[in-house]
């Protein structure tokens, strides 16, 4: 069937399904162990994440030499292109769960701890606590002063310097994806590898910010993310975003280095640029959000 | 064809075909379809008799909470994978799934996300003992060490539910056939189109959920913690936006298989098709906005147990639709009983009693009553057992001469039917009562007055266990050694499946069939 002109390309056998997922397994085996203080963990979840990132190298070149054998016609090509985007989606739902985490937290259960609205009687455990955002006095610290637990930071993360600078500069980064895609359909090669270049070095200093950013958080601001609900969020949405940025930036970089070292991608046939760039502006959308919320209205 | 299966174990390992993928999502569900029936049983047993006797409490905590998980992850949802992986590219004539390495990718996770999952029964401070829905803080603080591993177990089963649904998706939209437009497709194709829909929005918010639970177990973080200021509820509402929509997920493939079968045995076509896919669309739509239903105890304001109430016995309008559909395709039709029409209509009349006790359960004054007793219980068996396993079984004895070309035991199967039938409602019919008398779910001992229907209930579940042993028999014999059955195994079915022969070829529809 493969080899039937005009017919729908479906794979011979393949090893890597099931190599991926004895990586994957091993991975998050090996975490889980890792997490439960076992002193295999460490190893096995290594032993695990290089055979996965192998397993996954090997298949993405797998599909692109396939692409570039001319074996994929149109209608294959939508297949990815649907794959690319309902993973997109699932991604953002990924994100609303800790973004509904935020708003629920912000909305509801700190005012009820402070003895607002219709479950303020929870306020009667947590004597004297007062409801506030940035939340730097968990019901903890209120109720048991010095000897509490779970402390609150020191102060919050303002939305001015840093955070401003890399709002600044991820958006950028998407305009510049953007007038990379259209070098590539208009064929100007060498503005294409400008323009992404450019991109994917705005990612890594996003990143190396992203860096500063948390140390200055955990030496000086004492937001760690262990201060209750506020470091909380702060640390997940935000160290969520850096992740998938983390990912962005390599998904481009590879786009990157295929297209300067192996000449790959022309004008009228590049998803695996395009679905890079996709996701880009996917995680640029996202730290809009994350900048709104978590910086702007939570500082 | 150009080439038939590989040989040995390497075709199984290797495969990239959804024939071969469909087989063994369905022979990997029906495995684990024991295993959860094998936790059920204990816990029946210790049910028996009022008192403990069989098994301590704690590992009774540990059976419940793997009876629902093996239940829902290992066996439901796997064979409806399996069944789409089968039945939507032979549906919609495409050569087969769209992305098919990813689809061998999407099955291969399961084993070693079950193994992982069941492995816990024997580590230290034994398995998962906070029930299915694994509320925090009993997930959290309180949970036994394995609980690692169960949060990494779901997160990986849930990336084989993303990547399959990712594929089912695109092999809908994408590979069907000239002239299949949507509105002719199948309606087991168009439940599945959004099933994985659905799939897609909620798996991520478990693995989301999951991820709070992992870091505040092991990271310090506060989401759970009131100390924090975070809130043990907000694990309820993340849990439940999953956590209703899954219950979808597990019953909309069924209503497709049901309109699949009862038009066949009834000889006419299915009445209302538009109106099926509208009705589809709405519930799917409706379970996004109906999850704090399980929750109307924990001491929500009252305008939302108000929204959430009113919202959910909305669901009855679209349920009620179907219902009646698939009542009046029957109406004075040439209707015979084969196994997968008894299955059927079986399904009709007791996923409907499930549809009833769930909007008894809806009313929000009233469900503080229900709230954690077994009447709940008695609700939800009796939509997933005659709702969704009883659609999966009636799939297999539909479709089976399909699949290896031969046909199976016609008593044997009505036997099955019969004795399910029979064991199902002995097992669950009494749960109402005792639910509506008070006795809480997942408590191993309880109060004498209960002794009567649980000792009714334990012997209902013994039978239903055994005579799916009878299933495995006439499945195994069937495929051993079954008559040869024709292309069209019924009687002028509809669908493109009935048009290749029996065994449907390892390869079908290279070259897309017409459709008119």
């Amino acid at each position: 069937m493969a080899s039937e002109q005009g017919t729908y390309y479906v794979p011979e056998q393949s090893k890597l399904p099931i190599f991926a997922s004895l990586g994957l397994f091993l991975t998050v085996f090996g975490a889980a162990n890792w997490m439960n203080g076992n002193e295999t963990g460490p190893s096995i979840f290594f032993c695990g994440s290089l055979l996965f990132a192998f397993v996954l190298w090997t298949w993405f070149s797998t599909v692109i030499s396939e692409n570039m054998a001319g074996l994929n016609d149109a209608q294959v090509k939508r297949s990815y292109v649907w794959g690319m985007g309902w993973f997109i989606f699932s991604e953002v739902m990924f994100f609303a769960a800790f973004f509904g985490a935020l708003y629920y937290i912000r909305a509801f259960s700190v005012p009820w701890l402070g003895g607002e609205g219709d479950r303020g009687s929870s306020n009667m455990l947590w004597g004297n606590f007062e409801a506030a955002w940035p939340l730097l006095t968990t019901p903890d610290m209120a109720l048991n002063g010095e000897a509490a637990l779970v402390k609150g930071a020191g102060q919050p993360m303002g939305w001015q310097g840093l955070p401003l600078y890399n709002t600044i500069i991820l958006l950028t980064s998407s305009v510049t994806v953007h007038f990379a895609h259209d070098a590539l359909k208009a064929d100007k090669r060498k503005a294409f590898n400008y323009w992404l270049g450019a991109s994917v070095l705005m990612g890594i200093v996003f990143l190396i910010l992203q860096v500063e950013e948390y140390i200055h958080a955990y030496q000086e601001l004492g937001l760690t993310l262990e201060t209750g609900v506020y470091g909380t969020t702060f640390f997940m949405l935000t160290g969520f975003h850096g992740a998938h940025v983390t990912l962005g930036t390599f998904m481009l970089l590879v786009m990157w280095l295929r297209s300067v070292f192996k000449g790959h991608f022309k004008s009228d046939d590049h998803f695996g640029f395009e679905a890079a760039s996709w996701y880009w502006h996917f995680v640029d959308v996202v730290w809009v959000g994350l900048f709104i919320f978590v910086y702007v209205l939570g500082s | 064809m150009a080439h038939g299966p590989a040989k040995g174990l390497t075709r199984w390992l290797y495969t990239t075909n959804h024939k071969d993928i469909g087989s063994m999502y369905l022979w990997f569900s029906f495995a684990m379809f024991l295993l959860g029936g094998v936790f059920a049983l204990v816990i029946r047993a210790e049910l028996f008799e009022p008192g403990l006797q069989i098994v301590e409490p704690e590992f009774f905590n540990q059976m419940t909470t793997m009876h629902g998980l093996v239940m829902v992850f290992g066996a439901v949802m796997p064979a409806f994978v399996g069944l789409a992986n089968w039945m939507i590219p032979m549906m919609v004539g495409a050569p087969d799934m769209a992305l098919p390495r990813m689809n061998n990718w999407s099955f291969w996770i399961l084993p070693f996300a079950f193994s992982m999952l069941a492995s816990t029964l024997f580590m230290e401070g034994g398995a998962p003992n906070f029930g299915w829905t694994f509320y925090a803080p009993l997930s959290t603080t309180y949970a036994p060490p394995s609980v690692t591993f169960f949060i990494f177990a779901v997160h990986i089963m849930g990336a084989s539910s993303i990547m399959g649904s990712i594929n089912i998706i695109a092999t809908i939209l994408n590979m069907r056939a000239p002239g299949m437009t949507l509105m002719k497709m199948p309606l087991f194709v168009w439940t599945w189109l959004i099933t994985a829909y659905l799939l897609i929005a909620v798996m991520p918010v478990l693995a989301g959920v999951v991820t709070m639970m992992l870091m505040d177990i092991h990271f310090g973080t506060s989401f759970f913690d009131a100390a924090g200021g975070g809130d043990p509820v907000l694990f309820q509402h993340v849990f439940w936006f999953f956590g209703h929509p899954e219950v979808y997920i597990m019953i909309l493939p069924a209503f497709g298989v049901v309109s699949q079968i009862i038009p066949t045995f009834a000889r006419k076509p299915l009445f209302g098709y538009a109106s099926m896919v509208y009705a589809t669309s709405s519930i799917a739509f409706l379970s996004f906005i109906v999850w704090a239903h399980h929750m109307f105890t924990v001491g929500i304001p009252v305008a939302g147990e108000l929204f959430f109430m009113y919202a959910t016995m909305l669901i009855a309008v679209p349920t009620g639709v179907k219902v009646f559909n698939w009542v009046t395709t029957m109406f004075k039709g040439s209707m015979t009983f084969e196994t997968p029409m008894l299955f059927s209509i079986a399904f009709v009349i007791l996923f409907s009693i499930g549809g009833f006790s769930g909007l008894m359960l809806a009313i929000a004054p009233a469900d503080f009553q229900y709230h954690d007793t077994y009447f709940v219980v008695a609700h939800f068996h009796y939509v997933l057992v005659p709702g969704a396993i009883f659609s999966i079984i009636a799939a297999t004895y539909y479709w089976l001469p399909k699949w290896c070309g031969r046909m199976y035991n016609e008593t044997m199967g009505k036997v099955h039917f019969w004795l399910a039938f029979i064991g199902l409602n002995i097992t669950f019919f009494p749960m109402h009562f005792v639910g509506l008398a008070g006795m809480p779910r997942r408590i191993p001992d309880y109060n004498i007055q209960f002794a009567d229907f649980n000792m009714i209930a334990s012997v209902g579940a013994f039978l239903f266990g055994a005579a799916q042993i009878l299933f495995l028999w006439n499945v195994i014999a069937t495929i051993r050694s079954g008559k040869p059955a024709t292309a069209e195994v019924w009687e002028n079915p509809e669908g493109l499946e009935w048009t290749v022969d029996s065994p449907a070829p390892y390869h079908t529809f290279s070259v897309p069939p017409e459709v008119k």
